[in-house]
């Protein structure tokens, strides 16, 4: 292999690396709702496809970028606090399975009311990020994935200390550990399901701005959910750092892949490689890397 | 669910009970295709029953035995391509056989994409399954040989001839379609009610119970993929060969996967008369939507509000099914029968 190869591996790495970071962006707001309330939220990514289309549409209608962020937010907040009022509240102790279906019939939703309202047509979003690559040791690096990559690890950052030094983030590690002792104490629950729905509404807004810069505002980037959770099987549900770790593999993998495996079978693999991958990685440990083993009892 | 299902395997013949069934034999024989318009029968029948046949299917396996399964479609496109492909290449095969051999195709690769479920449960399973989902359709796209290097890999549907009668026309369709789904539902019906159907349920209650108890979990898991992707296979050669007659892959992407999910939870999980009930209402209603939608609003409802309306309401029933009626419309049934049945007496 010549330097020129290696070059040229490194280049793949890096670019699968920071493409990994967006996934991960995406699994995040899966791993803040499955730790706390036990559910797979299907619908996350028809709330990133939610964020991002409200985001874009205020700012098309001549609305500041600061106060469409807001009045986003303020939409995801109240979004999170309904969902748990009206499909949560009511499916309390029914098992994942009847949740999770739940979640899939609130993506219908969601991604139907998002586009009654706001229409079908692609938006373009402009984040005012330069996206031309630049050079680092003869390896070529996309400025908008390393920023992207820079706020994945801002927002990381802020919800460990979220998690670590508030009295929410606090009621948070509780709810996730026992459920039922939290209740026991007097948290109150659904108060705490829908702040962290909103959470992961906030989450979605942030991976909906980036993914909708570089893909426009869609419907597909409600698809982004089937890139996520692979990430997510890999890493394991209820783990953070495994949605990091997973995204960044998963990247780095699918771009090599790509690259060096595609064209011995007629290319167009991305669409199921990071699954086959997360299988295997399954097969060897059916939680995940990093997630919490069942303790099984009859 | 298990008592009932315990009780029914007990019970001797019940007339009683098997006059539904034989009321409506004779209603899918004798006045359908005498008196049912075109249609009634191209667009309403025959995905009806296709529909029914894969959700029966599908039920089998998450109903019945409790792994939630996100990649039917993949099953019933295996299905479809391989009685293309049998047709095709076998000279002189018959109908039926090309239907079971296309059924055993889907069994086999049900098998394959099931093995992940002896390691993993719940979630890692349901994820593991959306592979089979993906790598599918992406194989039929890629490979041209499966669709006899056809361009954009469409299908097109064989002359369908049993014993030398044609079923080319709609009504010969329709009675291939019902007399497919029947069979297999009469088999299937047997199978739930059989020692292997106890088994399925063990499973889904409580997998370290059933273990205790004897119950061979891995084979009963194992059997459950291959008996539901076969029957969901066939679903998908009367899909592709009776309904649509021209199918390209990408009819069978994750969207069908959900929709046969929805019909199971809607129409009720293991209940078999819940595949059909749901897959009824899967069918008529956008229908009835789409005419209620123009007749309110107008020329104000398009095609795109409907479509986006549709996705609504439908998300909307998922949820309120689940909540307030988590056995479907099976339950919601029985319950209207009991009424009635009060009153009467």
């Amino acid at each position: 292999m010549s330097y020129y190869d290696f070059l040229f591996v490194i280049e793949v790495l890096v670019g699968g690396l920071l493409s990994g970071v967006m996934y991960s962006l995406v699994a995040i707001g899966f791993v803040l709702i499955y730790k706390t309330s036990g559910v797979l939220n299907f619908a996350q990514g028809s709330m990133v496809l939610f964020a991002a289309l409200t985001f874009v549409s205020l700012v098309e209608r001549g609305i500041p970028f600061a106060l469409s962020l807001l009045i986003t937010l303020a939409v995801m907040v109240a979004l999170g606090f309904t969902i748990e009022r009206t499909v949560l509240r009511p499916l309390v102790n029914r098992s994942p399975m009847t949740l999770f279906m739940a979640t899939l019939g609130l993506s219908y939703i969601i991604e139907g009311a998002a586009q009654l309202v706001w229409g079908t047509q692609v938006h373009g979003l402009d984040l005012g990020i330069d996206d031309t690559p630049f050079e680092v040791g003869g390896i070529l690096i996309s400025s908008f994935d390393l920023l992207a990559a820079g706020i994945a690890a801002a927002m990381v950052a802020g919800l460990s200390a979220f998690f670590y030094w508030t009295r929410i983030g606090l009621a948070f590690r509780a709810v996730a550990d026992d459920q039922f002792a939290a209740l026991a104490v007097g948290l109150r629950l659904p108060r705490i399901w829908g702040t962290v729905w909103t959470a992961a509404g906030f989450v979605a807004l942030v991976a909906g701005l980036l993914w909708g810069a570089r893909l426009g505002v869609q419907f597909s980037l409600s698809l982004i959910v089937l890139k996520a959770l692979p990430v997510l099987v890999l890493g394991g549900f209820d783990s953070i750092l495994g949605a990091i770790v997973g995204g960044l593999i998963i990247g780095a993998s699918e771009k090599l892949a790509e690259v060096y495996l595609g064209p011995f079978v007629g290319g167009g693999i991305e669409g199921w490689f990071a699954y086959a991958l997360a299988l295997v990685v399954l097969l060897v440990r059916p939680s995940g890397l990093f997630g919490q083993k069942t303790v099984e009892r009859v | 669910m298990a008592v009932q299902a315990l009780d029914a395997a007990r019970l001797p013949i019940d007339w009683q009970r098997l006059a539904l069934p034989v009321a409506l034999i004779a209603v899918a024989y004798g006045l359908i295709p005498a008196y049912a318009s075109s249609y009634l029968v191209e667009a309403i029948l025959l995905p009806f029953l296709a529909l029914s046949l894969a959700a029966v299917g599908l039920n089998l396996l998450t109903g019945y035995c409790g792994q939630l399964s996100l990649g039917s479609s993949a099953f019933m496109a295996v299905g479809a391509f391989a009685a293309y492909n049998f047709n095709l290449r076998v000279e002189g095969l018959p109908l039926a056989a090309t239907m079971i051999l296309a059924g055993i195709s889907a069994a086999g690769i049900g098998v394959v994409f099931g093995l992940p479920s002896l390691r993993l449960r719940g979630f890692y399973l349901a994820v593991s399954t959306l592979a089979a989902q993906f790598f599918v359709q992406w194989a039929l796209t890629k490979f041209g040989w499966f669709s006899n290097d056809n361009p954009s890999g469409v299908i097109s549907a064989p002359h369908l001839a049993v014993a030398g009668f044609s079923l080319d026309r709609a009504t010969g369709r329709y009675l291939l379609s019902v007399t497919t789904v029947i069979v297999l539902t009469a088999l299937v019906w047997r199978l739930v009610n059989s020692a292997t159907g106890r088994n399925f349920i063990a499973v889904r209650d409580n997998e370290t119970a059933a273990r205790v108890i004897g119950v061979p979990v891995l084979k009963t898991k194992l059997l459950a993929f291959a008996i539901s992707s076969f029957i969901i296979g066939v679903a998908g050669v009367l899909w592709a060969f009776t309904y649509l007659r021209t199918v390209e892959p990408a009819g069978f992407n994750l969207d069908r996967s959900f929709q046969i999910l929805f019909i199971i939870i809607i129409g009720g999980l293991a209940s078999i008369r819940g595949a059909f009930l749901g897959a009824a209402f899967i069918v008529i209603f956008p229908l009835i939507l789409s005419r209620l939608g123009a007749f309110l609003f107008g020329g104000l409802f398009d095609s795109g509000v409907l479509d986006m309306s549709q996705r609504i309401v439908l998300g909307a029933l998922i949820i309120i099914f689940l909540i307030a009626e988590p056995n479907g419309l099976s339950a919601l049934f029985d319950r209207l029968k009991r009424r009635i049945g009060s009153r009467s007496s």
